[in-house]
């Protein structure tokens, strides 16, 4: 077996095998893989006994299950209205320009991908961005330099 | 006019912390399940996560149905723009959350229960589920048998619909079902189920601790209680309030504005633009025959002060809509794409401004046709910011 393969079989088995399991069984991927290939969703399909088309349709439907490879850190950017309105396009340009990289793209060595997403419920303290799980918030451009210069080299203890 | 309104009120029940919720939920389950429906039903509280349902009734309802297997579901899919109370409940008394569900499981005959957590708040799982650990260590020891699991949407706003919530939980694409039948009869797994908001259940605590008088002197007439607000935008305060309903908008401007505050939103993208010359007139509260214009919210309060385009805010709303539209039925798939191309056409000079005037019957038939709240709710935002700021979408 390779490792996708191991991977969908034990999180089929911590999960359970029934229609209901197969949302923690993809985020389970996404979190390992970054993403879910097609070979993953066949795989799954296989392992839960469902079309495959059901998987991939359901895979589709949510914004954080990724179908394209990502980056090891995904960083979602909040564009909806409070954010935008307190500077979401700085941070972005910020991001952008600080790992070379434009607004749906990944860095070379596979490190950060950077996306936009929808109102992350901290409007309060707008602009706010995820990094995979983290939540950052009440950017400047120079705060989210700081914070991403921690994520490039990884502080030594 | 006499208009029935509150100066604002301040209230501090929901995040005050309260150390004796084992007593309480020791104390509520000794108690025959029509006693706590009928004290829910005197206290007036009503669903608030926006759509405003009397809570009561609805615990009475899945109470009666008749089936082996019920549910309670906590809906923390908190994801209209501009709403973010859920979280902080959530992270701060998580206690009155479980302590609301497993009263409810008593009352409909439930053993399990379910928190659907947006995929935004991930990062809150560890700790829910140390809270869960605990709470479930205690029922078992007062021999309530009960359960909490915890389900992660993935991002998909919609997922905060109720049944797309059930449609989620059950492996599938969120999608809406049709409705009737509610949840009340079939639910999850087509189960009874009682399905509330993370702040509804906190308030169902506060009833339980203080008792439904408390709650009903709270608010107005049809808005009883206090509720809590989401306050962001332009204002220099901006944070989560707990205030009693049925207070002019004029006075929440008064407290919250930055002193040049000339449009709110209430309600979110799914909520109404109040400009300035309406705010005297308007009340925060539940449909009611208050004289005057009476907003239901589910808490989201966005200020705009004069430096911004309500153009802009109108294109942003639009596009989060017809990202997060489902696709499943065409007024709102279709209408959603239709509405944010047409105001840009009209803003470039393609089209006539009279465009409008068809873009505003537009959302008059996704109104009346679209098959769930987001579509439905798409006119609420467009019509009063376009109806009020024309110039503006024009200019
Ligand atoms: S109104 Fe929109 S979100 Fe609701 S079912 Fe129709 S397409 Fe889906
Ligand atoms: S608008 Fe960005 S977090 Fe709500």
């Amino acid at each position: 077996m390779n490792p996708v393969q191991d991977l969908i079989k034990s999180l089929a088995e911590t999960h359970g095998r029934k229609r209901e399991n197969l949302l923690p069984i993809l985020q389970g991927v996404v979190e390992k893989e970054k993403y879910l290939s097609e070979y993953a969703m066949i795989e799954i399909a296989r392992e839960l006994e469902l079309p495959s088309a059901e998987v991939y349709g359901t895979a589709t439907f949510y914004s954080f299950l990724e179908h394209r490879k990502m980056g090891v850190y995904t960083i979602r950017v909040c564009k909806t209205i409070t954010c935008s309105m307190k500077g979401k396009n700085q941070i972005l340009e910020a991001i952008e320009e600080m790992l070379k990289i434009s607004l749906g793209e990944s860095t070379p060595d596979g490190k950060f991908s950077l996306l936009q997403t929808n109102c992350l419920g901290w409007c309060h303290k707008a602009p706010a961005m995820l990094i995979n799980n983290d939540v950052y918030t009440e950017l400047t451009p120079e705060k989210v330099r700081e914070i991403l210069k921690q994520y490039i080299q990884p502080t030594q203890n | 006019m006499a208009f029935d309104t509150y100066l604002l009120k301040r209230a501090d029940f929901i995040f005050k912390n309260e150390n004796d919720w084992e007593k309480i939920l020791d104390r509520t389950l000794k108690l025959p399940p029509n006693e706590i429906i009928n004290e829910l039903m005197s206290s007036e509280l009503k669903g608030r996560g926006g759509a405003g349902f009397p809570t009561g009734l609805k615990w009475k309802l899945t109470a009666e149905a008749p089936a082996d297997e019920k549910f309670v579901i906590c809906n923390a899919d908190e994801g209209e723009p501009g709403t973010f109370k859920d979280r902080e409940i959530l992270t701060l008394v998580p206690y009155k959350v479980l302590t609301s569900m497993a009263v409810c499981a008593y009352v409909i005959g439930a053993k399990v229960g379910y928190i659907y957590l947006r995929g935004e708040y991930k990062y809150l799982v560890p700790e829910l589920r140390k809270a869960i650990k605990e709470f479930e260590y205690f029922c078992n020891e007062v021999k309530h048998d009960f359960r909490i699991k915890l389900c992660l949407g993935s991002g998909a706003y919609i997922c905060g619909e109720e049944t797309a919530l059930f449609e989620s939980m059950e492996g599938k694409r969120g999608e809406p079902r049709n409705k009737p039948p509610y949840p009340t009869s079939v639910g999850f797994k087509q189960s009874p189920s009682v399905i509330n908001n993370v702040e509804t259940l906190a308030h169902t605590f506060t009833i339980f601790k203080y008792g439904a008088k408390k709650f009903y002197d709270l608010g107005v007439q049809y808005s009883r209680g206090s509720k809590l607000f989401s306050v962001s935008g332009d204002t220099p305060i901006p944070g989560i309030y707990e205030l009693e309903l049925g207070m002019s908008l004029q006075d929440f401007v008064n407290e919250f504005g930055d002193g040049d505050t000339k449009a709110v939103q209430v309600g979110g993208a799914s909520g109404f633009l109040v400009p300035r010359k309406k705010f005297q007139e308007t009340a925060i509260g539940y449909k009611g025959k208050l004289s005057g214009i009476s907003l239901p919210t589910g808490g989201s309060m966005m200020l705009f002060n004069s430096s911004r385009s309500m153009y802009n805010v109108l294109d942003n709303y639009l596009e989060f809509f017809r990202e997060e539209s489902c696709g499943q039925c065409t007024p709102c798939r279709v209408g959603c794409q239709q509405l944010y191309n047409g105001i840009k056409a009209v803003k470039r000079g393609e089209k006539p401004t009279s465009y409008l005037d068809k873009l505003l019957k537009l959302t008059e038939t996704m109104k009346l046709t679209a098959k769930c709240g987001l579509g439905q709710s798409v006119a609420n935002s467009f019509s009063s910011i376009v109806e009020n700021f024309r110039e503006e979408m024009i200019y």
